[in-house]
C-alpha cells in the first residue's frame, strides 16, 4: 500500500515538474476538473496545503492538484450555518453540474451520525470509494465507530484522535500546588472530589480553576451511562446532573465563570493575566486554540502541562467524507488515504501542528522518543497518554441529537449558575428549547 | 368628438397599467405568494429531523393550539413590548426635543446640517454590527467594565449579559440610539409643515414657548406622530437583530429578552414550516390589532 502511495506521490511530483497534467490525467482522465471542498474553518485547508503532496495554493480559497482546481468553501459553524449549507446542497449533489458538485465535506463528532446515516446517503461508503478496512487498520476504533452507518459500513475517515486531557498552567501549579510535574499534578485532579478541593485552593490564591463551567462539561458528558435520547425521549444522565451540581458550587465559590466557550472572557486564560489554572482539551486544542504563536501567551513560553484529569474524555475531531455524487472519486480516495492512513504524512502533521493523529503506529513512534515532545507543553511528550486515552474512548452513548442537547443544556443551565433561575426553571427551559430544535422528541 | 376623447383616455390609462407591472410582479412573487403559502403551511406538520423530512401532514389547527397553549408566546410578546417601550419613550422625547429645536427659527442653531447628519448616522450602521459592538463593549472583560472598575464605581466587573435589566436596557438603548435620528427627521418634516403664521400669532398673543409647543406644535403634528408610532410599533414587534446578536440567539437570562421573531427563528433550526407559519400568522393578526388600537386611540378626531 505504502509503495503504491509513494509511487503515486512521486509520479505527481514528477508530473508537476516535468509534464504538468500527466500524473492524474492517466488515472483520472474522465474525472472532474474541479474539486469542491466544504469546510467550516482553515484547519483542513492548512493541513492539505502543508502536507498533501502536490497541492499548490493559488489564493485564500483556491488551489491546484495536478490539473484539478481545488475550491474551498468555508462556512463557519456559528448559528449552524455550516450544516444548513450542507443540508441545502448535499441532497441534490448527484444531479448538480459537474463543476459544482461537492466532492469532499468535513464533519465533526457532535453531528457525525446525521451525515453518515445510510437512509440519508449523502456520504459515500469507504467501500464504494475502494478503501478497505485493511487500509484503515492503524486507526483507533472509536474514530470508526462513530461514522459507521446502521449496516456497519464506514462513511468517513479522520486523521485525528481526539482523546483529551486536562491542560494546566505550570506557573500556577508551582505556586499553589508546589509542583508542575505532570504525575504529581494529576494527584491533585485525579477525581472530581479532589478536583473540587484543588479548585478551592486556587480560588483562595486568586486563580480560577477553569475558565468557565463549560470547560468541564464534556468531561462529564462523555462519561454518561446512556445516550441523551432513548426511544424518542430526552433523558438526563446522572453524570450530567453531577456537572450541574459541581458547577453551581464552583460558580458560587468564585472558582470559575459562566462565560461561553470560545468567547473573549473564556480565552483570556491563555495569557498570564487571565489567571486560569486549567483548560480541558485534546491535541488540536494546543495548536488551534491556545494562542501559542502569540508572544506573551502562556503557550508561547511553553507554560502548559498535560494530565489525564478527573475522567478521560474526547472532544471533537474532524472526519473527511466523500460526498455522494462526487466526480473526482480517485482524487478523493487518494486524499483520504494520504491524510488519514499514510504514516509519513501523519507523523509530519503531528510534529508540525501538534496534532494527535489517528494512527497507532505513528503515536507509538512519537511516544517512544523525543520527537513527540511539544514546545507548548514545555517539552512534555503527551502521546503516550493520548494514545492510551484514544483506546478507551467509548462511542456507544452517542445519539444524533447530541449537539443540540449539549448546546441547549449548557445554555439553559447558565441561567441557573448565574442565579437567574432555579434548577427546575432552567431544566424547563432546556426542555422547551430541545423540542423547538427537534419537534419529534418528547421530554421528561 | 366625445367618443374619440374617451378612447384617448383609455389608451393613456393603458400606460398606467404597464408601468404597474414591475411592481405587481415583484409584489406577487416576493410578497403575495409567500404570504399565502405561509398561511397554507401553518396547517401542516412539516419539519426536518437531521436530513430526514417529516411530513407534510395536514393537521388542521394543531399548530395554533400548540402555540397558544404550550409555548410561552405571551411571555415573548411581553418581552418584545417591554423592550420596545423602553426604547421608544426616550426616543420620542429626544426626537420631539431635537425636532423642535431644529425647527425653531428663534434659536438660529448653527451647523444644523452637521448635527442632522450626525444624529442620523447610527441608523446607517448595520444593526447586527451595532449589537456586536455593544456585546464586545459590555462583555465582562470588556472596556466598559474596565472603565467602571477603574473609576472605582464597581468593585468587580458587572456581568451585563447575565441580568434581566441590563440586557433589556441595552437592547432598548441600542434601538433608541439607532432610530431617534430617523424619528427626528420625520417629526421635523411634520413641524416644518406647520405654518409659521400660527407660531407668530401665538407669540403675538403672548404664549410661552412651552405653551406653543403643547398647544400648537403637538396637535398639528398628530398625523405624522401617528405614523411614527405605528411604524415604530410594527418595527418593534419585529425586533430581532439587536437582541439576537447581543444574546447570541438565546434571549438569556431565562429568555427574558427573547422577542417574538427570535422565537420564530428558533423554529428555523428544524425547518419547522408548520409551526413557524402558524406563528407568523398570529403575528400578522397581532400587528393588525395593535395598529388598529393605536390608530383609534391617537386619531380619534380624524376617524370621526
Amino acid at each position: 500500500m505504502k509503495k503504491r502511495m509513494m509511487s503515486l506521490v512521486s509520479m505527481a511530483l514528477i508530473g508537476a515538474m516535468v509534464l504538468p497534467n500527466a500524473a492524474f490525467a492517466e488515472e483520472a482522465a474522465d474525472e472532474g476538473k474541479v474539486l469542491n471542498i466544504q469546510v467550516w474553518n482553515e484547519e483542513f485547508k492548512s493541513r492539505i496545503t502543508d502536507h498533501y503532496p502536490g497541492y499548490e495554493a493559488v489564493d485564500e480559497t483556491h488551489g491546484k492538484i495536478g490539473d484539478v482546481d481545488v475550491v474551498w468553501t468555508i462556512t463557519p459553524s456559528d448559528d449552524n450555518a455550516y450544516q444548513n449549507n450542507l443540508d441545502s446542497i448535499l441532497p441534490g449533489n448527484v444531479d448538480a453540474a459537474a463543476d459544482d458538485k461537492v466532492d469532499i465535506f468535513l464533519i465533526e463528532a457532535d453531528y457525525a451520525l446525521k451525515y453518515v446515516d445510510a437512509d440519508v446517503n449523502v456520504a459515500m461508503t469507504m467501500e464504494d470509494l475502494g478503501i478497505t478496512d485493511e487500509d484503515l487498520g492503524k486507526q483507533y476504533t472509536y474514530t470508526q465507530d462513530i461514522v459507521r452507518d446502521a449496516d456497519g459500513k464506514l462513511r468517513a475517515s479522520s486523521w485525528q484522535a481526539c482523546s483529551a486531557g486536562l491542560i494546566y498552567n505550570r506557573e500556577i501549579a508551582k505556586e499553589v500546588l508546589g509542583t508542575d510535574d505532570p504525575d504529581e499534578v494529576q494527584e491533585f485532579v485525579k477525581d472530581w472530589d479532589t478536583y473540587n478541593e484543588t479548585a478551592a485552593k486556587m480560588a483562595d490564591a486568586g486563580y480560577k480553576m477553569a475558565a468557565t463551567v463549560n470547560d468541564t462539561y464534556r468531561v462529564y458528558s462523555n462519561n454518561v451511562s446512556a445516550p441523551w435520547v432513548q426511544d424518542g425521549k430526552v433523558v438526563l444522565d446522572d453524570n450530567i446532573k453531577k456537572w450541574v451540581d459541581d458547577s453551581k458550587t464552583a460558580v458560587d465559590n468564585n472558582e470559575t465563570t459562566t462565560a461561553e466557550l470560545w468567547s473573549d472572557d473564556w480565552a483570556k486564560g491563555f495569557f498570564p493575566e487571565g489567571k486560569v489554572f486549567c483548560y480541558f482539551g485534546p491535541a488540536w486544542f494546543f495548536n488551534f486554540s491556545m494562542h501559542g504563536d502569540e508572544e506573551g501567551s502562556v503557550g508561547h513560553d511553553g507554560g502548559w502541562g498535560l494530565v489525564t484529569g478527573p475522567q478521560g474524555f474526547y472532544w471533537g475531531g474532524t472526519w473527511i467524507c466523500a460526498a455522494q455524487g462526487t466526480d473526482n472519486p480517485t482524487l478523493v480516495k487518494d486524499i483520504i488515504l494520504t491524510m488519514t492512513t499514510d504514516n509519513d504524512v501523519m507523523k509530519e502533521i503531528a510534529q508540525a501542528d501538534s496534532d494527535c493523529v489517528n494512527n497507532k503506529e505513528v503515536l507509538e513512534e512519537l511516544a517512544a522518543d523525543e520527537s513527540g515532545n511539544l514546545a507548548i507543553l514545555g517539552g512534555q511528550n503527551p502521546y503516550e497518554m493520548l494514545a492510551a486515552g484514544a483506546e478507551l474512548v467509548d462511542m456507544s452513548n452517542t445519539s444524533p441529537y447530541d449537539q443540540g442537547c449539549n448546546e441547549e443544556f449548557q445554555g439553559a443551565m447558565k441561567n441557573y449558575f448565574d442565579g437567574n433561575a432555579t434548577y427546575e426553571e432552567a431544566l424547563a427551559q432546556f426542555n422547551t428549547a430541545i423540542v423547538e430544535k427537534y419537534p419529534e422528541l418528547v421530554t421528561e | 368628438m366625445k367618443g374619440k376623447k374617451k378612447s384617448a383616455v383609455v389608451r393613456y390609462n393603458r400606460w398606467g397599467y404597464i408601468f404597474l407591472i414591475p411592481f405587481m410582479v415583484v409584489f406577487v412573487v416576493f410578497q403575495l405568494i409567500p404570504l399565502v403559502t405561509t398561511v397554507y403551511n401553518s396547517f401542516f406538520e412539516n419539519f426536518m429531523s437531521g436530513l430526514k423530512q417529516v411530513g407534510p401532514n395536514f393537521i388542521g389547527f394543531k399548530n395554533y393550539i400548540q402555540l397558544l397553549t404550550q409555548g410561552d408566546l405571551l411571555k415573548y410578546f411581553l418581552n418584545t413590548m417591554i423592550m420596545w417601550i423602553l426604547g421608544f419613550v426616550p426616543q420620542i422625547i429626544l426626537s420631539l426635543l431635537l425636532g423642535s429645536w431644529f425647527t425653531n427659527p428663534q434659536l438660529k442653531l448653527k451647523f444644523q446640517r452637521f448635527f442632522k447628519t450626525v444624529i442620523y448616522l447610527p441608523n446607517l450602521i448595520m444593526a447586527s454590527a451595532f449589537a456586536m459592538l455593544f456585546f464586545t463593549l459590555f462583555a465582562k472583560t470588556g472596556p466598559i467594565n474596565s472603565i467602571l472598575v477603574g473609576m472605582g464605581l464597581f468593585k468587580e466587573p458587572y456581568d451585563f449579559m447575565a441580568h434581566v435589566g441590563s440586557v433589556r436596557g441595552l437592547v432598548a438603548f441600542m434601538n433608541c440610539l439607532m432610530w431617534f435620528g430617523n424619528t427626528t427627521i420625520l417629526l421635523m418634516a411634520g413641524m416644518m409643515g406647520i405654518s409659521d403664521s400660527l407660531y407668530e400669532a401665538a407669540e403675538v398673543d403672548g404664549a410661552t414657548p412651552t405653551q406653543i409647543f403643547w398647544k400648537v406644535t403637538i396637535p398639528l403634528l398628530k398625523p405624522i406622530f401617528i405614523y411614527v408610532v405605528i411604524t415604530s410599533l410594527i418595527g418593534g414587534l419585529q425586533m430581532f437583530d439587536v437582541p439576537q446578536i447581543l444574546t447570541n440567539g438565546t434571549g438569556d437570562p431565562m429568555r427574558s429578552s427573547m422577542t417574538l421573531i427570535m422565537y420564530l427563528n428558533k423554529h428555523l433550526y428544524s425547518k419547522n414550516f408548520g409551526l413557524a407559519g402558524a406563528l407568523s400568522v398570529l403575528l400578522l393578526v397581532l400587528t393588525a390589532i395593535l395598529s388598529a388600537i393605536v390608530f383609534r386611540v391617537t386619531a380619534k378626531d380624524e376617524v370621526k
